[in-house]
C-alpha cells in the first residue's frame, strides 16, 4: 500500500512537471525554437505574481488575472521582436539568442530582488488534505494542480483539432513555407503561439512559485524538468507531454521513497532510460 | 491592361543565377503554359510570381501594381495561389482541413467547400481521411481544391502531371478546364509539352533560364519548339 501512495503522489507530481513542459512543447512544436531561457520566463512569471501579491495583499491565484496577459504580451512580444528574426538560420541561433535572454532575465531578477528566496503564500488550500482508507491521503494542492495541467492541455487539443487558428498551427507545423503560400502569416502565427504557451507558462510559474521556494536561478532546474517531460512523452503530443510529467513525478516518488536524498536523481535516470529505449518518446508526433 | 507581368525577370539561389530577364504576359482568363526541360527556370519563375523568391517590385507586375519583394501571404490574398509541385499537402490535416487552409486569405468569391467538391466528387467522400492516404491524383485534386478555395484571380499550377497515371492526368486537365472556364487566369508549368500546349492558348519556352519561344500554341511547329526546349 506504500507503494501505491508513492504512485499516486508521483503521478499528481507529475501534473507541475507538464505545467511546465506545455509551453516549451508548443514552441518547438510549431516554431522548431528550442526555448533556452522557457525556465527563466516560468520564474519571471512567479515574481511577478509575487510583486503583484506584495503591492495588492490579493492572493496568488488572483493574481493570475494580470500574470497571464502580462506574460502572454511578453510572449508575442519577445517573439515577434527578436525570435523570429532567428529562424531562418537553423537551430543554432534561437538556441543562442534564448540562452542569451536566460541570462537577462536571471541578472536581472538578481537585481532587482537580490539572491533570497521567495515563496507565493496559497494560503489554507496548501495544506489541505484529502484522506482515503488505507492510510492514503491526498494533498488538496497537488491535485488542484494535475488537474489544472489536465485542464490546460485539454484546451490546447481543442484549440488545435477545432479552431481555424489551430489548424494553422498544425499545418504551419507540417511545413512551414507551403503554409505561407497558402495566405498564412507564419511571423506573425508563430508570435501568437509563443504568447499561448506563455500563458500556460505563466500558470505553471504561479503555481509552482506556491508550493516551492525560488530565486533568480530557479530557471534552468525547471527548464531541464520540462525538458525531460517533452521528450519522454514524445515531441509534439500533448497528452504524451501529461504522461512524460507523471512518468518524472513516479521516478522521483520512487527514488525518495528508497532513499530521500536519490529523488532528483531517479527522475533523470528515467529520463536517460527512456531516452535509451525510445529516443523519440512514449507517444511522438512531430514529423521533422 | 495585362493580369500578370514580369518586366526583365531576374532571379538568383545565392549567387545563381536561375532567370535572366524573363518577360512574360498573362491576360485576365486566358490559360498560358511554360515549358521546359528540367532546369529551365520554370518553377524558379513561378515562385519568383508567388513571392517565395524575392525580386525587385517592378520585375513583376499583377493588375498593374508591381508586388516583387512582398511576402507570400500577402501576394495571396491579393488573388495568386499557387499548386506547388509535388501536391505538398499538410499531412497531419484531413483533406478537408487542407482545404479550409486555402481560406486563410479571407478573400471572397465563387468558391467554397461546396463547390470544389462538386469540381472533385471523389473528395467529398474522402474528406475526413489524413491527406497521405490519398492516391496520387487525389492528392492532386485536393491541392488544386486548396488552392482555389483562396479564390484566386491567378492560379499557378506547377507540374500537375508529374508522377500521376494518363487517365488521371487528363481527369486533371479535364477539370482545369471547368475552372479556366469560371474566369480563372491560369498559368501552367509542365514538362508534357502535349499536355501543356492541347491546355493552353499560348505558350512560353523556358531553356537554361532564358526565355527560347513565345508563340500561341496554334501555330506551331513541332521543329521549332524541339530546338527551343532543347537548344538545338
Amino acid at each position: 500500500m506504500e507503494w501505491f501512495n508513492v504512485l499516486i503522489q508521483g503521478s499528481l507530481l507529475g501534473g507541475i512537471y507538464a505545467l511546465f513542459a506545455i509551453g516549451l512543447s508548443m514552441s518547438f512544436g510549431i516554431m522548431r525554437l528550442v526555448n533556452i531561457a522557457h525556465g527563466d520566463l516560468i520564474v519571471l512569471s512567479a515574481y511577478a505574481a509575487l510583486v503583484i501579491t506584495d503591492s495588492t495583499g490579493v492572493d496568488p491565484f488572483s493574481s493570475l488575472v494580470i500574470v497571464v496577459p502580462v506574460m502572454f504580451a511578453v510572449g508575442y512580444a519577445l517573439q515577434r521582436g527578436l525570435l523570429n528574426f532567428t529562424l531562418s538560420g537553423g537551430l543554432l541561433p534561437p538556441l543562442l539568442v534564448t540562452f542569451g535572454i536566460s541570462v537577462i532575465i536571471q541578472n536581472g531578477l538578481l537585481q532587482i530582488f537580490g539572491a533570497y528566496d521567495h515563496r507565493l503564500q496559497g494560503g489554507a488550500v496548501e495544506t489541505a488534505a484529502l484522506h482515503f482508507p488505507a492510510g492514503i491521503s491526498i494533498g488538496v494542492y497537488p491535485l488542484m494542480v494535475f488537474a489544472v495541467a489536465a485542464v490546460a492541455i485539454g484546451c490546447l487539443q481543442l484549440l488545435f483539432y477545432r479552431t481555424r487558428i489551430g489548424r494553422a498551427f498544425r499545418a504551419v507545423s507540417d511545413d512551414a513555407d507551403t503554409a505561407e503560400l497558402m495566405g498564412i502569416d507564419n511571423l506573425k502565427l508563430y508570435a501568437l503561439a509563443l504568447g499561448i504557451a506563455m500563458i500556460f507558462t505563466a500558470i505553471a510559474g504561479v503555481l509552482f512559485a506556491i508550493r516551492t521556494i525560488f530565486d533568480p536561478a530557479a530557471g534552468p532546474i525547471r527548464l531541464i524538468l520540462a525538458f525531460e517531460a517533452v521528450i519522454i512523452g514524445g515531441l509534439g503530443s500533448m497528452w504524451g507531454t501529461l504522461i512524460g510529467g507523471m512518468v518524472l513525478g513516479i521516478a522521483q516518488s520512487l527514488g525518495a521513497a528508497l532513499n530521500p536524498t536519490w529523488q532528483i536523481l531517479a527522475g533523470h535516470v528515467a529520463f536517460l532510460i527512456i531516452l535509451i529505449i525510445r529516443p523519440s518518446g512514449l507517444f511522438p508526433r512531430t514529423r521533422d | 491592361m495585362s493580369l500578370l507581368q514580369t518586366n526583365n525577370l531576374s532571379a538568383f539561389y545565392g549567387d545563381f543565377q536561375a532567370l535572366f530577364d524573363i518577360n512574360v504576359t498573362v491576360e485576365q482568363g486566358e490559360t498560358v503554359a511554360i515549358i521546359g526541360a528540367n532546369g529551365a527556370g520554370k518553377t524558379t519563375f513561378l515562385r519568383s510570381v508567388a513571392g517565395v523568391l524575392h525580386t525587385v517590385p517592378e520585375a513583376v507586375a499583377f493588375d498593374d501594381q508591381p508586388i516583387g519583394g512582398k511576402t507570400p501571404h500577402e501576394i495571396v490574398q491579393l488573388g495568386i495561389a499557387m499548386v506547388p509541385e509535388g501536391r505538398r499537402l499538410f499531412p497531419s490535416l484531413s483533406v478537408e482541413e487542407n482545404l479550409l487552409l486555402g481560406t486563410h486569405s479571407e478573400r471572397s468569391g465563387p468558391w467554397n467547400l461546396n463547390r470544389v467538391y462538386e469540381l472533385f466528387p471523389r473528395i467529398r467522400d474522402l474528406r475526413h481521411l489524413p491527406a497521405p492516404s490519398l492516391s496520387g491524383g487525389q492528392q492532386q485534386m485536393a491541392a488544386i481544391g486548396r488552392a482555389l478555395m483562396s479564390n484566386p484571380r491567378l492560379l499557378l499550377c506547377d507540374e500537375l502531371s508529374l508522377g500521376l497515371a494518363p487517365v488521371v492526368i487528363r481527369d486533371i486537365y479535364d477539370c482545369l478546364k471547368l475552372i479556366a472556364a469560371e474566369g480563372t487566369t491560369v498559368v501552367l508549368v509542365e514538362q508534357d509539352i502535349n499536355r501543356a500546349l492541347d491546355a493552353s492558348a499560348r505558350f512560353y519556352c523556358f531553356q537554361e533560364g532564358r526565355m527560347a519561344l513565345n508563340a500561341p500554341t496554334k501555330d506551331f511547329d513541332r521543329a521549332t519548339i524541339t530546338a527551343a526546349y532543347f537548344g538545338m
